[in-house]
């Protein structure tokens, strides 16, 4: 693993390894620690990246665009992956479609909305029953291997994937 | 649409139409190889009813996606026209999406509302679209400027041909009866993917 002091902030290497990847279509739900990469895949015209009214309307415009040959990364926090079951059972796994998502962790390590810490019990268990491959990113000499990896087995076994950005990574969101 | 404007109608002026047939009077008119995406339930099923293509995606779950699958299509093959067949009781849960498709302006596609005012599959419940609210003014109200009833059947056709040659996005309302379809789509998503994908030249 490469030396942490000599990397790049978390963001720009996950950016980067979205575009060695060809992920080009972002459809995203805001969240305050995604700033910085949200922001950064804005700035660069590689990227088309938009908000999206909900979670599942993301995952459905990410499905559509895979079929049609544009593949694409869901941004959203943990909240918002909670509204997602439904969709990833009816749609992504039956029909194998390799939607990738990419969750920032609220709920844990210094959470202070009540909300954000009892749904967050959800998101694991939820994609286990699904046996959803999912990851967490704690490291950032990690961060570049995980996100990689996992693109590339989503894709070979079309399957969807979700890549969770722990506060260990990203700072979390430690105040109101 | 220019020919909105020639026959204005409100949804109680619109004709209560047959799905079946709507739809496939909107298939006979796809000459090139245009994707369809079929939403959940009866509409995917009178598209598959309408005869089977290698570039109809039906979708059997995710209720509400039809139009977001569509306009995912409709950004990766900008190429390609791209129609999305979705019911009043799918779209009333998906509202959203009509800004999102308003704000991303995809030029090829258009969303065709199937709207008879109830949960047809489920028993026939009353939707919201049954009791005042209609969808094409929620439609425009978003930022979809380009969206009409379709007064009858010769009005729906010309606002398909419309929408197969001039820039869009488009809605196209249409008030349908509620008939049992003819056929059922079989219940094979990942073969179902998997032909559409090819069918759109994406896999081999």
């Amino acid at each position: 693993m490469p030396d942490a002091a000599a990397l790049p902030p978390w963001h720009q290497i996950v950016l980067d390894t979205f575009k060695q990847n060809d992920i080009r279509l972002i459809p995203y739900v805001p969240d305050n620690v995604l700033r910085p990469l949200i922001e950064g895949v804005h700035a660069d015209p590689f990227f088309h990246a938009f908000t999206c009214a909900r979670e599942e309307e993301a995952l459905g415009i990410a499905a559509g665009a895979w079929m049609g040959g544009l593949r694409s990364m869901v941004l959203m926090q943990t909240s918002g992956f909670a509204t997602l079951a439904n969709v990833i059972a009816s749609l992504a796994v039956p029909a194998q479609i390799p939607v990738l998502m990419m969750v920032s962790e609220r709920g844990t390590l210094g959470e202070f909305n009540q909300g954000q810490a009892l749904v967050a019990r959800t998101m694991r268990p939820v994609m286990d029953a699904l046996a959803m491959e999912h990851h967490t990113i704690t490291r950032l000499d990690e961060t570049g291997f995980i996100v990689d990896r996992t693109i590339r087995q989503a894709v070979a076994t079309q399957a969807p994937a979700t890549l969770i950005l722990s506060p260990l990574l990203t700072g979390g969101k430690a105040q109101p | 649409m220019s020919a909105i404007q020639n026959q204005p109608v409100s949804r109680d002026q619109a004709k209560v139409m047959r799905r079946a047939d709507l739809t496939r009077r909107l298939v006979a008119r796809l000459k090139h190889e245009e994707a369809v995406i079929g939403g959940i339930g009866f509409s995917n099923f009178d598209l598959f009813g309408a005869g089977h293509r290698a570039q109809n995606f039906y979708m059997l779950g995710s209720m509400g996606l039809a139009v977001p699958i569509a306009l995912g299509v409709a950004l990766a093959q900008k190429q390609r026209r791209v129609f999305a067949l979705e019911g009043d009781g799918s779209l009333l849960m998906q509202l959203g999406a009509l800004g999102t498709v308003a704000t991303q302006r995809p030029t090829n596609l258009c969303i065709v509302v199937l709207d008879n005012g109830a949960y047809q599959i489920t028993g026939g419940q009353m939707a919201a679209s049954g009791a005042g609210t209609d969808l094409i003014a929620i439609a425009r109200a978003s930022g979809l400027a380009q969206s009409a009833w379709a007064a009858d059947e010769t009005a729906f056709e010309e606002m398909v041909d419309r929408a197969l040659t001039e820039d869009g996005p488009f809605v196209i309302g249409c008030r349908i009866d509620n008939a049992r379809p003819e056929k059922q789509t079989p219940r094979d998503p990942s073969r179902i993917r998997d032909d559409f994908m090819r069918g759109l030249g994406v896999k081999k």
